[in-house]
């Protein structure tokens, strides 16, 4: 009887299609060319950063191992610690800037008006094109001869000679934050935009039946409601700004005599127009510590599904 | 609540601050056109000639951008790049986040994060040993650098946005299939990826736009200037000495700004779909 069970011939084509059914070999081969890129792209130089750092390579020649050399010299390095507050301070007047900005914006484009959705999409114009296009734009106005501000300033009276904007250290930072502001204030509005839409209008009419007054609205239906989009492009945000370089590069260049550098654009002028990669990576390297604590705060904030769901941490 | 509002108070309180968000927003795009077509002689003598009206409109800066700079070769390489780069990483972007969202293999949920993680990885903490590896790749100088160095930051959110689509598309649909004798590759190209189009449509919108914008990597990896992008182009070879010429500077940034534009327009509404799901997720 046995003889009439013939094991099926299977064309070599089909083995083949079988072998990809299986799931883990399917899954390696699917999982190849991003893991294959990421780790030859991202996480091995990840790890070549920090080693990096701990070298006194230069640029056309490889360095020794010097330990802690780089980042000695960086503790007595005045331009490095005005690089750290500045990063700090960038971060940390832009966010909150860009954060009550879009969320006003976002809470004015929730309101129903003619040409809404055409609105919405001039809004997210700053976002779409090139930073550092735009951030030229900003170069342009904050000329300190022909800059626009001045001239209408003046036309109005309110000031008899230019303003000097990029000359000056003070000015120079508020003039970057400012453009970084405009820059992000459309992702922060549309983002949270999305998040008001979720929320049902029948809640804010108990809350009006219940004579609740417009900040009493906000403050207790839209702000706990929202707070779970907020956190994440709160994260985002932070990350982005903390680590930004094109603006600077674009509009002060670090300048005026380094009153202005971040972090990021010191590790740049260090490493490549000053030839010290392993001065540049220990900068960089410096920045990966507040990546994490950022990332990291917000991963278990995010996981704590009570505060997820709008209500007070205990 | 917006009908127990009177017409005043919502000029006031919207219509107003709503505008003024609007000027500001879009006067440096203004600026930039306004700038583009003015004659120097205008642009410069702001005491006989308002800065906001252009008396003799001129294509002279635009002439100087395209045919005295590299700006046309510009334009191809960032053209090229953005393009190459967004497919490459398309592709590996949609078979990875099958793989995590479909095929469920060990370990899938730990690869799910570590590619969340791998977006947290800001280009300017990689640049600097990424530009010793593009050195010793024999790389350096070369449009390829980019190609290749772009998906470590378009990867990560690529994926993300399939693996978003790929779990909103239901799975009995794939066992139907299955059962029926199909194979998975079969499965994902004649059934999952059709339905994954609006998914992809943005994944090439976003990854499209983040090339184009990218400055870092095409600021350190090339340095000639026939092989530079827009924004580095623009930005390094336009500004000679003290001297600026604001009107082709602003046509450069005008019209390197257009492409991302025009393509955004066309498809805003996935854009901000996936802008704001990808936020949710």
């Amino acid at each position: 009887m046995a003889t009439l069970v013939h094991p099926i011939a299977v064309a070599p084509g089909q083995r083949i299609l079988r072998w990809l059914d299986d799931r883990n070999v399917l899954s390696f081969l699917f999982m190849l060319p991003a893991a294959g890129l990421l780790l030859m792209f991202l996480t091995y130089p990840l790890g070549l950063g920090v080693w990096l750092g701990f070298t006194d390579t230069r640029i056309g020649g490889p360095g020794i191992f010097i330990e802690f050399e780089n980042y000695v010299s960086l503790a007595g390095d005045g331009v490095f610690w005005l690089s750290v507050f500045n990063t700090f301070l960038y971060t940390l007047i832009a966010t909150v800037a860009k954060f009550a900005l879009g969320l006003w914006l976002a809470i004015l484009l929730n309101h129903n008006m003619p040409f809404k959705a055409l609105i919405r999409a001039i809004v997210l114009l700053p976002y779409i094109v090139p930073t550092v296009l735009s951030a030229l734009a900003f170069w342009w106005i904050y000329d300190a001869q022909f800059s626009i501000i001045s001239y209408i300033l003046e036309r109005m009276g309110l000031i008899t000679q230019y303003i000097d904007f990029l000359g000056v250290p003070s000015h120079a930072r508020a003039s970057l934050i400012v453009a970084n502001v405009w820059r992000g204030i459309p992702f922060v509005a549309i983002c949270l935009l999305a998040g008001l839409q979720t929320i049902s209008p029948s809640l804010y009419e108990a809350a009006a039946l219940d004579g609740a007054s417009h900040w009493q609205r906000f403050r207790h239906v839209t702000a706990p409601l929202l707070m779970p989009i907020l956190a994440v492009v709160l994260t985002f945000s932070v990350l982005f700004t903390f680590t930004d370089f094109q603006l600077v590069y674009a509009i002060t260049r670090g300048g005026p005599v380094n009153s202005t550098h971040l972090m990021a654009t010191l590790a740049f002028q260090r490493a490549i127009p000053g030839g010290r990669l392993g001065e540049g990576a220990a900068i960089a390297t410096a920045m990966i510590p507040f990546l994490v604590a950022a990332t990291a705060l917000s991963y278990f904030g995010l996981q704590r599904r009570k505060w997820q769901h709008g209500e007070k941490d205990d | 609540m917006a009908y127990l509002e009177t017409l005043p108070r919502r000029l006031v309180t919207v219509y107003l601050p709503l505008s003024i968000f609007l000027i500001v927003l879009l006067f440096p795009f203004v600026w930039m056109g306004v700038t583009t077509f003015k004659p120097n002689d205008e642009l410069y003598n702001l005491s006989e000639h308002s800065p906001f009206w252009i008396k003799h409109p001129t294509l002279a800066n635009i002439n100087k951008l395209l045919f005295d700079t590299d700006y046309t070769d510009w334009l191809i390489n960032t053209m090229i790049v953005s393009v190459v780069a967004t497919f490459l990483s398309i592709f590996a972007s949609v078979l990875a986040a099958y793989a995590i969202t479909r095929l469920r293999f060990r370990g899938a949920q730990t690869v799910g994060l570590l590619i969340f993680l791998a977006y947290l990885v800001p280009p300017s903490i990689l640049f600097i040993p990424l530009a010793t590896i593009v050195v010793e790749l024999g790389l350096y100088d070369t449009i390829w650098a980019l190609v290749l160095t772009y998906p470590t930051f378009l990867i990560p959110f690529c994926t993300w946005l399939m693996m978003g689509y790929f779990k909103s598309i239901p799975y009995e649909l794939e066992e139907c299939a299955l059962i029926d004798g199909a194979s998975r590759i079969q499965i994902l190209a004649r059934i999952t990826l059709p339905l994954a189009i609006p998914g992809l449509i943005s994944a090439f919108i976003f990854a499209f736009t983040l090339s184009w914008n990218e400055f870092i990597y095409a600021l350190t990896f090339v340095s000639s200037s026939e092989n530079k992008t827009v924004p580095v182009g623009v930005l390094t070879q336009l500004v000679e000495g003290d001297v600026y010429h604001w009107g082709s500077l602003m046509a450069g940034a005008l019209f390197g700004s257009l492409p991302v534009a025009i393509m955004y327009s066309f498809f805003v509404e996935h854009y901000v779909s996936s802008l704001t799901g990808a936020v949710k997720e």
